[in-house]
């Protein structure tokens, strides 16, 4: 188990931004025995350590990525559950939903119990399991829901493919429904997508490029809202990119469908515009769903500004440097997210003026605890204390070299941007300060 | 337009790249190329002393052979791969061939390959220069300049010239580099064939797009056929080439309504009967073995000019 700290600290006087308990504003928070022993105005000190928190830093529920491959087991040359948790750590999560393609597929109790136990002994994020729909994602049998649901799964998929068929998508709504939780789907139509590499549009006609329309991903989607509304389940669309998608979402919401839709950073900030940029076809920009354009774009921003959009998530998907480095067409879809995610958000939206700071809390961590009806979300009293603290105005230049991932697969190398993760407190243990934001080193409390 | 002495490149990766005088300048630098392979001693020193490796991933007989006798005939050291004799058939990836050409220290290399971009990979490793010689469903920047050399010798013009091309649009990499070019060079591009074999976004690149041959064809200064390949059907793009034929194909009787003095192009390797009738391909219009001899003298310019450009 994770060692927890025992002396009482105090965070003083940081603006804390906690939605769901209504709260926007300076507050102190006693974090005792790893738990939130109190919070509120000037609370009494009396034998506590004290940290002066910079009143332009923000403290925040611990932030939580629910779409996350930690590669483990099976494929941990690309990353392992202790690399992949300590990269979300650096990058401000104190939780991660893990998806279960890996090798083998977390389509047992003891997959599950396999990634919880290294989870725990590297001692860094919190983990949450997915299970998968189907026996190896292979769309045939249903996998034991109940017993994985037991061991810890939060949730269920066969994410990298859609769920095979609607009568199995059909099931699966059904019969999780019966533990109230959800199903995520990655949403492709495969016949549409076929062997497409790149968004379908001008762009990968001019690179030659085989596309994957939008259509491969709001139809897909459109099947699984119609479902979850005949079972009455909940479906949640992974990773939308496309704008066919958001409105289908938002049809599905204004009939009271229970679906929910999360967006990753890279399809808010990018457009496969830059597929063209330098010498073109850098496989760091080929993921899937593809980087569309920018009317697609912008209707991922809207749908975050709207509320229509429910999560944030990277859809962190490691690749080893030799995976990528191969012909466009060869190369694995997928790139890391956690440790640029909170710098394109805070960028991107916060200061762009897209979102509050309270939306983006709701988006990277209310909204996915309660979707998974898991630990954190709020700042309560009595209940861990998992922390994420901002910085909100530190400015930061990503330098993929110097990422904590095993891998090191992101577009985003040499981007200036506002905004870093001060530092992660998971059980109220101070598991990072981030080293290149001035007073962060506050934080260190040992 | 601004005559240009020579590339801005050292590599020529795609007619993207290119501006209106450089292509011009490849242009009649092949002209110039042409001359030599009139001569009793085809042979000229351009490139002695250089080498070139010809790296050849994906079957090709024309375009092989073409840069080949190009390479021999400004007297380069010329290296040939294909992939049956490679390393490649082992799993060494491209990167770790472009690497192990480059301690070899190649001037230039020639790649022909089925993913597109992969010119565009070598690019960032080697400092070779590095010539595409078809890459995907992306470009093919030699067929596009072997092609306006044929029509410039013709026409004695690109600009104005209307030019219908017709076939698969969706695969064709030929197709790429001649809208590229043409729209470049000022000549007006029809582009005809089935809805399911046209890219998004063609509309953009300031072409006519049309499903209608006669549409295409109706007073063309040009006609340029692409192959349509067999294994097309297999992705439902096309229910059969019978009906390909019927609805796409060129016969003399389409071909009527064409200019006077209209020409009929193909890159290669033709489909008589799918795409082009006989009485076409072998008739009168057809400047089909122009283009092959063009090719010859279009790759001798292009390479002269990456690599032949120190000479004193």
């Amino acid at each position: 188990m994770m060692a927890q700290a025992t002396t009482a600290h105090v965070l003083k006087g940081g603006r804390v931004v906690d939605p769901r308990a209504g709260r926007d504003g300076h507050f102190d928070i006693r974090i005792e025995n790893g738990l939130v022993a109190a919070i509120g105005k000037n609370l009494p000190l009396d034998e506590a350590r004290v940290v002066d928190v910079p009143a332009d830093f923000v403290i925040t529920p611990g932030l939580i990525d629910m779409h996350v491959h930690l590669r483990e087991p099976g494929q941990e040359h690309k990353e392992t559950i202790a690399t992949g948790t300590w990269s979300a750590v650096v990058g401000g999560f104190t939780g991660v939903a893990c998806m279960p393609n890996t090798d083998p597929v977390n389509d047992s109790a003891s997959v599950t119990q396999f990634i919880l136990k290294r989870a725990a002994d590297a001692g860094f994020a919190r983990v949450y399991p997915i299970g998968a729909v189907s026996l190896g994602s292979m769309g045939d049998q249903m996998t034991e829901m109940g017993d994985l649901r037991a061991a810890g799964c939060v949730a269920f998929t066969d994410d990298g493919k859609p769920v095979a068929t609607a009568l199995l998508m059909r099931r699966a709504l059904e019969y999780a429904g019966m533990f109230d939780v959800p199903i995520i789907e990655h949403c492709e139509d495969p016949s549409l997508k076929g062997d497409g590499v790149a968004h379908e549009g001008a762009v990968a006609a001019l690179l030659g490029l085989r596309g994957i329309p939008g259509v491969a991903e709001s139809i897909m989607a459109e099947r699984d809202i119609s479902l979850a509304e005949l079972t009455g389940g909940r479906i949640h669309v992974a990773h939308m990119s496309a704008r066919q998608t958001m409105r289908a979402v938002r049809d599905g919401k204004s009939r009271g469908v229970r679906v929910t839709c999360e967006v990753a950073p890279h399809h808010f900030t990018l457009t496969d515009e830059a597929l063209r940029e330098g010498a073109g076809y850098n496989t760091n920009l080929k993921m899937n769903p593809p980087l569309r354009e920018e009317a697609d774009r912008l209707a991922m921003i809207e749908g975050l500004r709207d509320g229509s959009v429910d999560i944030i998530s990277t859809d962190h998907a490691p690749h080893h440097a030799d995976e990528k480095a191969l012909e466009f067409d060869r190369a694995p879809f997928g790139i890391v997210g956690l440790e640029t995610c909170v710098p394109l958000c805070l960028d991107r939206l916060v200061h762009a003026g897209v979102i509050s700071l309270s939306r983006f809390v709701e988006l990277l961590s209310s909204n996915p605890a309660s979707l998974l009806k898991i630990l954190g979300g709020t700042i309560s009293v009595g209940a861990p204390a998992d922390l994420t603290v901002l910085a909100p105005d530190a400015p930061v230049t990503i330098r993929t070299a110097t990422l904590v991932s095993k891998s090191k697969n992101s577009p985003f190398d040499g981007w200036s941007l506002r905004g870093a993760t001060a530092a992660t407190i998971v059980g109220g243990r101070v598991l990072y300060a981030n080293p290149a934001v001035t007073d962060a080193a506050r934080f260190v409390i040992t | 337009m601004t005559v240009a002495t020579r590339l801005r490149s050292r590599h020529l990766l795609g007619i993207a790249d290119l501006d209106p005088g450089e292509i011009e300048l490849i242009l009649d630098t092949a002209v110039a190329m042409k001359e030599i392979g009139t001569r009793t001693i085809k042979k000229v020193p351009a490139l002695r002393g250089r080498t070139v490796v010809n790296l050849f991933f994906e079957a090709s007989t024309r375009t092989r052979l073409s840069f080949e006798l190009a390479e021999k005939r400004l007297s380069a050291d010329t290296m040939g791969i294909t992939t049956a004799g490679s390393s490649v058939t082992k799993g060494e990836t491209l990167a770790d061939t472009a690497r192990t050409l480059e301690a070899m220290s190649p001037d230039l290399i020639v790649i022909r390959h089925a993913a597109s971009g992969s010119p565009h990979l070598l690019s960032t490793i080697c400092k070779a220069g590095i010539v595409n010689a078809g890459d995907g469903t992306h470009e093919h920047p030699t067929q596009a300049l072997l092609d306006a050399l044929t029509m410039r010798e013709r026409k004695g013009r690109l600009a104005g010239l209307k030019v219908a091309i017709v076939g698969d649009l969706l695969h064709s990499r030929v197709l790429r580099s001649n809208v590229l070019l043409l729209t470049r060079m000022g000549a007006e591009v029809r582009a005809c064939g089935p809805a399911t074999l046209i890219p998004l976004g063609l509309k953009a690149l300031g072409v006519h797009v049309t499903t209608s041959i006669d549409e295409a064809v109706k007073d063309a200064d040009v006609v340029m056929m692409l192959r349509v390949q067999h294994e097309r059907m297999y992705g439902l793009f096309l229910p059969s080439l019978r009906e390909y034929f019927n609805l796409f194909g060129l016969t003399p009787a389409r071909l009527a309504h064409a200019a006077s003095d209209v020409i009929v192009m193909h890159p290669g390797p033709m489909n008589r009967g799918v795409e082009i009738d006989s009485a076409v391909a072998d008739g009168p219009w057809s400047v089909i073995l122009d283009q092959v001899a063009n090719g010859v003298a279009v790759r001798m310019a292009v390479l002269y000019l990456l690599a032949g450009e120190e000479l004193t």
